[in-house]
């Protein structure tokens, strides 16, 4: 049975392959009519966003895991219901409401303050709205790590007169980061494909130019596959990129291979 | 290195003569409701070893970590280096220090040696005893650098400069511990039973550097399990019982000829 299976695949490929070949490479062209450099410019839009979303996410999350470990009691709770809200909304609900509630409200805040209402730019919305969710995951993230610090090695730090930000810099951060690292590559991969939400609201990153591409043309498959490899070299060439800080940021423990 | 080399000049004058580096008035500290201080003084002059003995859960590590207010004391008067360390109280009864930079400054010149060693684990020994010098004391990181090179060589780690500390062992960690602590220049050396979590092997090798900085006439307060040890390097024993000082004095007549019942005991117990 598998024997056959293959062999029908097989001639199917055999068949199709050809047929589309032609036609797949003029439709994937870098010049227009091709719609290769389209694609190209989403997937920098999309990395331009999830870069953005995902800096600011650090910041949110570096602020927020601070508050939550040594804030007063309002500042707790003030993150928690942000954590919990952010967390228990699905993104896509999120994106919707930040996006166009968000916008509006900026307006309406210009407009009571006597200034002219804007046009928001997408980019900026898009970071602004993946960068309030990543945020909250990031303060979970960060928090966890910096709990996993030995206490001992902020103890010195304080008994050798450390300030609080020093210490921030110096110790706190950089130790925290080997415990960071995993949940942290999965905020970035989580970044890079939740661009695609943004789609919803129009906003031209790779999967809504996939979208007019297939649209236009009808090649649907193509395209979507096109998109998709597009997303794994993404995801591929960030394993390599997080492999590297992982291994940088471990560098002051031993491999648990290498242990007897 | 130059401060080192001065308190060296001026042990002959340790004791009487000598400048009070640390004093410590009538301290409490209390722990919700317990209690684990209850009034104890205690005095440093330059060159002075103080050694604090104690059987487990008498106060000599919360007295020690109260001397650079890792732990708050609840009352009680703490001068380091002549200067009083300012202490306030919030509306719970909590106390904590008033100035923060006061505290930081006076923290910056005790150099603590911790049980369980607490080198910075991202960093390298050396990058360990240069980060207090460069980003807390504004020392010239090349300078550091070279000073760092000369501590670490003396408690025998030149080759290790470059290691990360997991990579060591408890007795080379300790020693590159103590190294960091020396690198500040410190005023007074604190010690928090700096023996305790080393095999029995590795316990030699970091005595044999307290004890050269002993009697190189560096002031140190020193909590430990060690009497033998204290016996030698000690100027001045302190026997801390129940959160009161029981029985204090040289050495040779606090081990030798031990008054309390309940210092008698205790010698019996770990001798």
């Amino acid at each position: 049975m598998p024997a056959r299976a293959g062999k029908l695949g097989a001639t199917l490929i055999d068949a199709i392959i050809p047929a589309v070949a032609s036609g797949l490479l003029d439709l994937l062209a870098l010049e227009p009519p091709g719609w290769g450099g389209n694609l190209l410019r989403g997937l920098v839009s999309s990395v331009e966003i999830a870069v953005g979303a995902y800096v600011m996410g650090l910041l949110i999350g570096i602020g927020g895991a601070y508050g939550k470990l040594y804030g007063g009691p309002v500042v707790r709770d003030l993150l928690g219901l942000y954590t919990t809200i952010v967390r228990a909304v699905p993104e896509l609900v999120l994106i919707l409401m930040l996006y166009f509630a968000g916008t509006d409200l900026v307006n309406r805040v210009l407009i009571a303050f006597g200034h002219q209402a804007v046009d928001i730019n997408g980019l900026i919305a898009g970071i602004g709205v993946l960068g309030i969710v990543q945020g909250a995951y990031s303060t979970e993230v960060l928090r966890g790590a910096i709990l996993a610090i030995p206490q001992g090695q902020v103890e010195a730090a304080r008994a050798y007169g450390m300030s609080p930000g020093l210490l921030l810099r110096r110790i706190t951060l950089p130790a925290m980061l080997p415990f960071a690292i995993p949940g942290l590559a999965n905020l970035w991969l989580i970044a890079t494909k939740d661009t695609a939400l943004l789609a919803i609201v129009g906003f031209n990153e790779l999967t809504q130019t996939t979208r007019l591409a297939a649209g236009a043309t009808k090649a649907y498959f193509t395209f979507f596959l096109a998109a998709g490899a597009l997303y794994l070299a993404l995801t591929l060439f960030s394993n390599v990129i997080i492999g590297r800080v992982e291994r940088w940021a471990r560098r002051g423990m031993p491999s648990l291979t290498e242990t007897r | 290195m130059s401060a080192g080399q001065t308190a060296w000049l001026s042990r002959p004058a340790a004791g009487q003569g000598a400048a009070e580096a640390l004093h410590v008035e009538n301290l409490h500290k209390k722990f919700g409701e317990l209690h684990v201080l209850k009034g104890v003084s205690l005095s440093a002059r330059d060159g002075d070893v103080i050694a604090i003995i104690g059987g487990s859960g008498s106060g000599k590590s919360t007295l020690l970590r109260c001397i650079n207010c890792l732990e708050n004391p609840t009352s009680g008067i703490i001068r380091v280096n002549g200067e009083e360390i300012r202490l306030k109280a919030d509306s719970y009864g909590n106390t904590y220090p008033a100035d923060r930079r006061q505290i930081e400054r006076i923290r910056s010149r005790l150099g603590m040696v911790f049980q369980s060693f607490n080198l910075w684990s991202h960093m390298t020994l050396l990058e360990n005893v240069i980060e207090v010098p460069v980003h807390v004391l504004g020392v010239k990181k090349e300078r550091a650098i070279v000073e760092a090179e000369t501590l670490l060589a003396r408690v025998g780690l030149a080759e290790k400069r470059d290691v990360y500390p997991a990579f060591l062992s408890g007795g080379q960690q300790q020693r590159a511990a103590i190294a960091r602590a020396l690198a500040i220049q410190p005023r007074v050396m604190l010690f928090d039973e700096p023996t305790s979590a080393l095999d029995p092997e590795l316990v030699g090798e970091v005595l044999r550097v307290i004890g050269d900085l002993a009697r190189e006439g560096r002031t140190m307060v020193l909590v430990t399990h060690e009497m033998k040890f204290a016996r030698e390097v000690a100027t001045h024993v302190v026997y801390l019982y129940n959160g009161v000082v029981e029985e204090e004095g040289p050495p040779a007549a606090l081990f030798g000829a031990p008054k309390s019942e309940r210092l008698k005991q205790f010698l019996r117990n770990v001798g």
